[in-house]
Order: structure tokens, then sequence, then C-alpha cells
């Protein structure tokens, strides 16, 4: 988030977008219930009337897959409007008018045969976030779990630099990241482009710097990102060491990952419990979980904040940095000889150019956001306000791509997935605590009555859901939260694997699944054999 | 609180202190260490002035004013703490006390489920002199399995109603009935599943008589020990809201917002107030695994399941080379966990063929 979690409850106009908010982080989500309290307008654009669409002021209801286009008509309408902040364009942006002459050729009325919203409403949006004192975008991944995830942003960033909505109190471009440290794993390094602190590995300067650091060479060339690995494994990726991740059911196209990893010489998984990734494993390490480690994490607004152990570990399980040291040492590679969690930590802060004004003791009380550059710096709750780090926001010249699969004769239904409130993720954790099957004992496909209806299903009845890749069986839930022509399901039931259906493509830039767009075909079935329990095996691939 | 040196002044129990326009009378007594005693004060949400407990004396005013709803105003002469008020306040705690089926309940129902008996027991109130008629509908019907509604316990502070509707935005808690039969419930008197109720544990953490209770503490209030807390973050999404972890022994017996938590301000979700007993789940994997010759996965020890992951990637770096070794490094845990992995492939092998969950 460019700006922190306090800030939500300041803007005069809100913009949500993609982001199921009340579900998926619905600590926030009480601070932009509290900003409409005081007055604040809310905007909403998702395909389904979740929860925020049902609280908001305006509420635009595109189809999966067309924010590029819903986006472009907002710059247009605002431009148009001559409500663009000129002063703040000039001192901080780059190639404003080229934008501002790019989108005039995309109107609402273009706009509304892509996303099929109403051209006034993208008027109505467009002219409210323009007028806003103070306007914040918020987003999740429904904008960038597309193959033009990288667009999507860009798009709302171009927004924002053409209003003059960053850098202050209540503005902003705001990611509401989706794990406790998925923030922090990416601080850290752990991607295949940046050492830690984003410092690129295709710098020499960078090079030379961890060279020094771990006394070895290391490459100037970027790794391959995930996705990549696991279509090359087999082949040229011949070993994995996965941490913490159920990879085969949180993956898109199942089937492909399972084969993936299967295909493996060698793969070793350490985890909290025996997932389907780990059954697959050659070597299964069992790590700690929350409340037996300690260590710190970074939030969704770039805050460190400690970890604690409050009971031993369950048996012989032991935290993951112990593991990764050991295993690193046993390879006989330097430099992990570690007597805790604190000298890894402190190592990463000497390393890290984000997190090099603090260290172990000092993020005691989660009092920092990144970055720090320098001890005694305080941190930097809000990014941006004297300036953009690489000197100017450099307006995107974005134009509108369709999904990598679009609806047709064969599969004519848009598949859309996201989380629910009472579960998480592949529910390894969620699903095993007392009580939250109460809330959510099943997954179910939501779709609208009319559909319901017209595709000869029954509410509460079992449906055969098929993609270019798989099939599946799923119940059936009549509701309104899904528009007609689009169907919704979490990936959170390993019995009901909705990720065998997707994995159509893949953003070009960063590898991003499109989780959020899977055409597919939906028919009546009959209830599986064996109730509910059972992963019906008879339908792998179609 | 800064303090503007030319900024108004009143006099609290004879001492003359400064305060900042808009403040409340409670808020100066508190600042200035002068507790009030309330029960229906929680100082995230709008005072309310029900319980009629923190009354104060102003000079001028005849009767006694409820500090949580005064504002401070320059000059005024405040008094705290007399004869009278404390005698009020006794009287009050008396026929509060007299409406409840207990005063004492397990310290695990909630984060402020001992205010009650705190203050029964300072002032003395357990007197039974007004026992009577008790007030409150318990809903033993409701079956779900996270939140008590034992209104038998419910003295009508409206905290669970203001916290729901304040904090949350969710307004799923409503009042019917006036007076003594005034009455807690949600939409159609129906249960909390069927209501707006996201189940985040607000109210059960802001109830002062653990009337409104934590049901998954409490079925661990058999565990003996000390009730331990301590300071640590949720592990679910990304907001990263601070919590107190209750442990007895080497039991985690439940979870309690942190109040000062940075990101979440007291706030919670059901996942993160009620989803923690996957730790201490017969699930966990408690021993190292190892496939065997027969292709079964048995549990090692951490010994030769290192030696094993060791020699089999050594084997394939050897063969292979180092870009065929790709590691995946976790969103969910630690940062030094993604920090070593991260190590790992880059000081150890010298490539760059790491990533985490991010991209799905």
């Amino acid at each position: 988030m460019s700006n922190p979690l306090r800030d939500m409850e300041k803007p005069d106009v809100i913009f949500c977008i993609g982001t199921n908010m009340t579900e998926a982080h619905p600590v926030a989500a009480t601070r932009i219930k509290k900003a409409m309290a005081r007055g604040a307008k809310l905007i909403v654009a998702d395909p389904r009337v979740i929860g925020l669409a049902e609280m908001s002021d305006l509420y635009l209801q595109l189809r999966v897959g067309s924010d590029a286009a819903l986006l472009l008509a907002m710059a247009h309408v605002i431009a148009r409007e001559g409500l663009v902040d000129r002063a703040f364009m000039e001192d901080r942006t780059a190639d404003g008018e080229t934008f501002l002459e790019h989108v005039r050729d995309f109107t609402p009325e273009w706009a509304s045969t892509i996303t099929g919203v109403d051209p006034a409403l993208i008027e109505e949006a467009a002219l409210l976030y323009a007028r806003a004192e103070r306007g914040a975008i918020y987003y999740t991944l429904g904008i960038t779990e597309h193959i033009c995830g990288v667009d999507n942003v860009q798009s709302l960033c171009n927004l924002a630099l053409m209003t003059g909505n960053v850098g202050r109190e209540g503005t902003g471009i705001n990611p509401m990241r989706g794990q406790n440290n998925i923030q922090g794993a990416g601080d850290c390094g752990a991607i295949p482009n940046n050492y830690p602190g984003f410092q690129p590995v295709t710098d020499p300067a960078n090079q030379a710097k961890f060279e020094k650091a771990w006394g070895r060479k290391v490459e100037l060339e970027k790794g391959i990102t995930k996705v990549r690995a696991l279509e090359a494994a087999g082949d040229t990726i011949r070993a994995m060491f996965i941490d913490g991740e159920n990879t085969v059911v949180t993956d898109p196209d199942r089937e492909h990952c399972e084969k993936a990893l299967e295909s493996l010489d060698f793969l070793v998984v350490a985890d909290l419990f025996m997932t389907e990734t780990a059954e697959l494993a050659d070597v299964v390490f069992p790590a700690t979980a929350w409340g037996e480690t300690d260590g710190t994490q970074t939030n969704t607004e770039r805050r460190i904040q400690r970890l604690r152990a409050a009971v031993p570990p369950q048996g012989e399980a032991k935290p993951d940095w112990w593991i990764i040291s050991e295993l690193a040492k046993r390879m006989g590679f330097q430099g992990f000889d570690y007597q805790g969690p604190h000298q890894v930590f402190n190592e990463l802060c000497e390393l890290s150019v984000t997190y090099q004004g603090v260290n172990w003791d000092k993020v005691e009380d989660g009092a920092y956001q990144w970055p720090i550059p320098f001890d005694g710096h305080p941190g930097t709750p809000r990014l941006h306000e004297d300036g953009f780090i690489n000197g100017r926001g450099i307006f995107k010249l974005i134009q509108y791509r369709d999904p990598a699969e679009v609806v047709d004769d064969d599969y004519p239904v848009w598949l859309t997935t996201g989380r629910r409130l009472a579960s998480y993720h592949s529910r390894t954790q969620t699903g095993r605590s007392e009580g939250i099957d109460y809330l959510l004992p099943h997954e179910t496909l939501e779709v609208h009555p009319d559909d319901v209806d017209g595709w000869g299903l029954r509410d509460g009845g079992w449906a055969r859901m098929s993609s270019r890749r798989g099939s599946i069986l799923i119940r059936v839930e009549s509701t309104r939260r899904s528009p007609r022509g689009t169907v919704f399901a979490s990936f959170a039931f390993n019995d009901t694997p909705v990720n065998l259906l997707t994995g159509g493509g893949y953003d070009p830039t960063t590898d991003t699944a499109e989780l959020k767009v899977c055409p597919v075909r939906v028919e009546p079935a009959e209830a599986p054999e064996r109730g509910s329990g059972e992963r019906p095996q008879e339908v792998a691939a179609d | 609180m800064p303090q503007d040196p030319n900024g108004p002044t009143l006099f609290l129990d004879g001492q003359e202190v400064r305060f900042e326009t808009g403040e409340t009378l409670f808020q100066v007594a508190e600042r200035y260490g002068k507790p009030i005693p309330t029960l229906c004060y929680d100082d995230r949400l709008e005072p309310f002035g029900g319980c009629r407990l923190c009354i104060v004396e102003v000079e001028g005013i005849r009767n006694p004013v409820a500090s949580c709803t005064t504002k401070a105003e320059p000059g005024m002469r405040v008094t705290t703490k007399n004869g009278t008020l404390e005698m009020h306040r006794r009287v009050l705690l008396e026929m509060v006390a007299s409406e409840n089926r207990e005063v004492d309940v397990d310290p695990l129902s909630g984060y402020a489920s001992q205010e009650l008996a705190t203050l029964v027991d300072r002032y003395d109130a357990r007197t039974g002199r007004f026992q009577g008629h008790r007030s409150g509908t318990s809903r033993p019907d409701d079956p779900n399995p996270f939140i008590l509604r034992d209104y038998e316990n419910c003295i009508s502070c409206y905290r669970c109603v203001r916290v729901c509707a304040e904090q949350e935005g969710d307004y799923a808690i409503s009042v019917k009935n006036r007076g003594f039969e005034t009455q807690i419930t949600v939409e159609f008197d129906g249960l909390l599943k069927e209501s707006a109720c996201t189940f985040c544990g607000q109210c059960v953490q802001t109830c002062p008589t653990g009337a409104l209770a934590d049901l998954k503490a409490l079925a661990r209030k058999e565990v003996p020990g000390d009730t331990k807390k301590t300071r640590t973050i949720c592990p679910y999404c990304g907001v990263g809201c601070a919590v107190d972890m209750l442990t007895r022994g080497d039991t985690i017996v439940g979870i309690q917002p942190a109040m000062d938590g940075p990101a979440n301000e007291g706030a919670l979700c059901v996942k993160g107030q009620f989803a923690f007993d996957f730790i201490q789940h017969r699930d966990r994997l408690t021993t190292p695994f190892v496939r065997d010759e027969g292709g079964r996965l048995r549990p090692a020890s951490w010994d030769e399941a290192l030696d094993r992951a060791a020699e089999g990637l050594k084997a394939v770096v050897e063969e292979h080379g180092a870009h065929a070794l790709y590691a995946v490094a976790s969103g969910r845990a630690p940062n030094e966990a993604a920090f070593l992995m991260q190590k790992f492939v880059r000081a150890g092998l010298g490539t760059n063929y790491i990533d985490n969950c991010s991209r799905a």
C-alpha cells in the first residue's frame, strides 16, 4: 500500500476495484465503513454483488476481465471534463500529454460494449473520483490475477497520477496483500529478479555487493518464475525445495501442477501438515506453526512486526530458518551458522536497503513501516510524499486486451474465483479449526437464480462444471450475488478442486495466473456417490 | 496528548489541569491519573452515558453529570470522588449485580469480562440488598460454536451493540424492549448465523460481564495453570492484526485482540479470533518423513531426513547443474524463512532460481 491502513478512514472518495475486502481483509474493511459513516463516498467495481457493492454509493458491475476498459474510459472522462490536476502532472509526472491524447478514443460508450456497464455510471464514477479532495484506490487480486494484471495496475496508477491522488493523507494506490507475509517474502528477495530490498539482480553493483557479503560468485541474470519452473519440471528443473506452500491446490491447472511435481527427480517440502503437495515429496520436514515461532513478518502497509512463540513446537517440528540452515550446511553451503532468528533478521536488515534502519530490537513494537533507509529514520508510513523514487510518475499507454480464454459455444459461462470470509486458502489451517465448518461446511457454485432455472440446475443440487482443462462436481447455490452468465467458487476445498479448471493464461510481465477468469460449461449432475467427502476421481481431464 | 501551554484549564479535584478542546471530563481525569469507574465505556466507541457510574460533580450544576458525555470547559470545578458519589456508585453496582445470575465469570470469557466483578469487589457491592428479578433471557438455543449468548448476565451497557455498529459496521446486534425488559438480540430475535453477524468476536471482547463470551476459550477453561498472554501477529491475511495468544502451560486456550495493535486497533475477524486450534491439531507433522524403497513416506529422524534431502538435491545439482534446482518460499512463513530460502539458492548455488507464492 502506498498509504497506511489508518489512512483508509480519511478519503472523501474510495474506489474499490477487484477487492472483496469485507471477506478477504475484514479488518481493513471496517476502516472503510468508518470512512463512510463520516461521509465518504464509495465506488465499487466488481463482477459480483459482494459486501462492498451492497454498501456502495455507486456500483459498477463489470464483466470479469474488463477492468482496463473501464479504467481507460474513466481516464477519458476525467480528461474530457478538465478535471486533471495540472500542477501535479507538471511537477511530478512524465508522458502526461501523450496519455491525455491516448485516452481520447476510449469513451464510456466504447467501454460499455466491453464491460457491460452503463456509460452514465462510468461517467459518474470518473467525476466522483476526480472531484475528490482525497481519492483513494484499493485493489486486490481481482486486478492482478489476469493476463493483463500489470496493465490493470498501471491503469489505476494513471488515474491517481492524473488527479494528483498520491502522496497525501487519505489518497494513494493501495493493493491489499492477501497473505500474512507475502509482502515480506518479496521484501526478503524471495523473487527471481531482486535481492532483499528490491535491489535488482541485474545491476552489477548489487552483484558486487552480494558477492562480497556471501563470498561467492552470484548470477547477473534473473531467475525464472515459479510458473516457468513448474512448466520446466522434469525437463530442465529436476528438483524443488518448497517451504510452506500447498502448490497442488492453490496454483492454477491442478493436473498440470501435480504432473510437474511428480516428474521431478527430487522434491523437498517443509510444512505444518501432510498437504497434497507434501504427499508428493521425497522428504518432508515438519515446520513450526504460528504461536510456536519467533520471527518477523511484514504487512500490507509495509509494517514490520514481531511474531512470538507462546508454546513449544508440536513433536519435533522446527522453525523454517533452522530447517533451511541445517539443509544448507549439509549441502556444504557457507554462511548458515545462525543461533536464532534475530541473527537472520539482522543480516537481512544489513543487506536490505529498505530495512537498513532497523534491527530485531527496534521492530519490537511494530512501529516501523519501510523504507527505513538508515538508523534513526522514523520509517515511511506514506510513500511518495515528497517525490517518486524514480523521479517522476510515468503515465503508461494501456490498451484493453481480452482474457486468455473467452466464452464460446462450448464454454459459455464466466467462472471467477476468490475467497470466503470463514476459510483461508486451501483450508489446511481454517479447516482444522473447530467451528469453522459451522459457518462454511462445503464449497458451492454461486449461480444467478435465472441461470439456475435456465441451465436446468437446482438450488442445493449438483452441477458438473467443465473448462478446457478439466471438470469437477460442485453444489449449486442460487444467489443474486452472481450476475447472469458468471459463476463464482472459491478454491478452498480439496474435494471441490476448482483449480483443476483454471489456468488459461498468465500475465506476460509477471507470470501471474489468470485465476479470475475461466470460461466454463455448467450442467446439471447427479450427486457424487460417496457424498461430499471424496474428490470425484472420474472427472480428471476433459 | 500534546499540551498547548496556553490551552484551557479546569480544576480536577482542586488541581488545575490543562485539557484539549473537545475532550470529555472522563478523558481528562483518566489522563491525570484519576480513573473514574465505568461499565459502558470503551475508548474506541462514542461515549454513551448509559451506566451512570462515571458521574462526577461539577460546581454550579445541581445534579451529578456523566463524565463520559460531558465535555471539558474552561474553569470547570470538577469533583471525581467524594462520599456522595461513591455511595451512589455503590448502590448502582448493587442493583446491577442483583439483576445478574452471576458476577464472577471465567476470565477466558473475553478481554473485558472481569470489569463488572472488579468494580463490584472494589465497591463491596455483593450485598444482595436488591435480590429479586433477573433481567435478560439467555439463548442456549443458538448452536453457534463461537459466541455464548448468556443474557442473564447482561447489564444493558450496549457496548456489544455499539461495537458491532461503530467499530465493525455490521449492525448485527440490536435491542428490544425498554427498561427492566431490555434485551440484547439480533434481527428477528434469531440466531447469530442468520443475522448480519460475521463472528468477528468484537462483542465478546468488549462485554464487561461475560454475557457474551468466547466459547472456544471457555471450552479450554479446565486446562490447568495461569493464563499467560503473548503478543504476536495474526497468521492469515496481509492486514497484520496484533493479537494476544492466551496459553496455559503448553496449551493455547484462546486469542484476544491487541487493543493497541497498530494495524487493527483492537479489531479482528472470525479467522484471527477463532481459527487458532490448527496449531495443536493432531494432524500436525511431528517428525520428518522420507520416502522408503516401497515408495511410501515413513517417519524418520531429523538426521536421516536432512541427509536424504541434502543427498537428493546435491545429486540433481551434480548431474544437471545448479539451475536444475528451484526453491519456493512461503508467503505464510516469517521473513527469516523467506530470506534464507533466497540465500539458499543465491549464496549456496549462485542462481536466482527462487520465487514465492505471490503469482498464484
